[in-house]
């Protein structure tokens, strides 16, 4: 474990990594330290794993509809959606 | 997230004029995430509807001042978000007693090493699985957790989500690799029982 602290400096820069956002300098620095780093490969592949997971979780993105009757409701909005007969 | 597409400058400049029909279009597009941010943000259904029915009341008196520096969504997401903010102030949100407790959120600690991204496609996409991503997420300091959300949850970008915070974007940055990184541990604390529990099973 004679390396953790070098692992720890690379820790901080998955992030942007994982974003594209690394410079290219520290990028090939980093990717020259994973083809050697079993440890930090499997850092990195948990981390993009745990954002994935996050964004099918936040896909979600329609309204449930009597939230959303009541939303209108509140904000005496004329609902073009509503169903005729709840008038 | 494609809904976030902007509106076009007629449609704010309709929205400026106060017409209802531009505000309603405006409330269809945007309601969908606004009411993301607020379950994922406070935790229940009630207080993010709260907060989404009181994010459009104060849309729409603020419109008049609304000044097209910034896009139609961030400026309405900053509303929500400050809206949230304050109902998590009042400590209105729930507080699970089940037990669960989180680890200290700035703690020196061991890397979990452990690769679970090897685990069966079923796993992550149990209710279970669900019920854990909300409540790691509820280990985060609000401020570590709005930023999460804004750019990992919602897909906003660094730059929109620092408009949207009003910070800058190095503070983006630097909040969303510890949220990361904390996150990845809670799961990882999850996901090693589940990898124990399949091994045995063999």
């Amino acid at each position: 474990m004679s390396e953790y602290g070098h692992c720890k400096d690379y820790l901080a820069r998955f992030s942007a990594y994982i974003d594209g956002e690394l410079q290219p300098e520290l990028c090939a620095l980093l990717e020259a330290h994973l083809q050697e780093c079993e440890n930090c490969r499997v850092v990195l592949n948990t981390l993009q794993k745990t954002i994935d997971l996050y964004h099918v979780y936040g896909s979600e993105d329609a309204l449930p509809e009597q939230i959303r009757s009541r939303l209108f409701a509140r904000l005496k909005l004329d609902d073009p959606g509503a169903d005729s007969t709840n008038d | 997230m494609n809904e976030g597409k902007e509106f076009s400058v007629a449609f704010v400049d309709q929205l400026l004029a106060g017409d209802r029909q531009a505000f309603s279009e405006l409330v269809d597009r945007t309601s969908g995430r606004i009411y993301n941010l607020g379950l994922r943000m406070l935790g229940n259904p009630q207080d993010a509807e709260d907060m989404l029915q009181e994010t459009y009341i104060k849309a729409f008196k603020a419109l008049p001042g609304f000044e097209k520096r910034s896009s139609v969504t961030t400026w309405l997401f900053r509303i929500a978000v400050n809206e949230a903010l304050m109902l998590l102030r009042k400590g209105r949100n729930i507080v699970h007693v089940d037990g669960y407790a989180g680890k200290e959120e700035d703690g020196e600690q061991d890397l979990d090493i452990v690769d679970w991204c090897c685990l069966p496609e079923h796993e992550f996409l149990s209710e279970e699985t669900l019920v854990m991503l909300t409540r790691a997420s509820e280990q985060l300091s609000p401020a570590l957790r709005m930023v999460f959300i804004l750019r990992d949850v919602q897909g906003f970008s660094t730059l929109e989500t620092a408009e949207i915070l009003q910070i800058n974007e190095d503070t983006v940055k630097t909040r969303l690799v510890r949220a990361r990184l904390k996150l990845r541990d809670e799961l990882g604390d999850y996901f090693r029982e589940r990898m124990k529990g399949s091994n045995s099973n063999e």
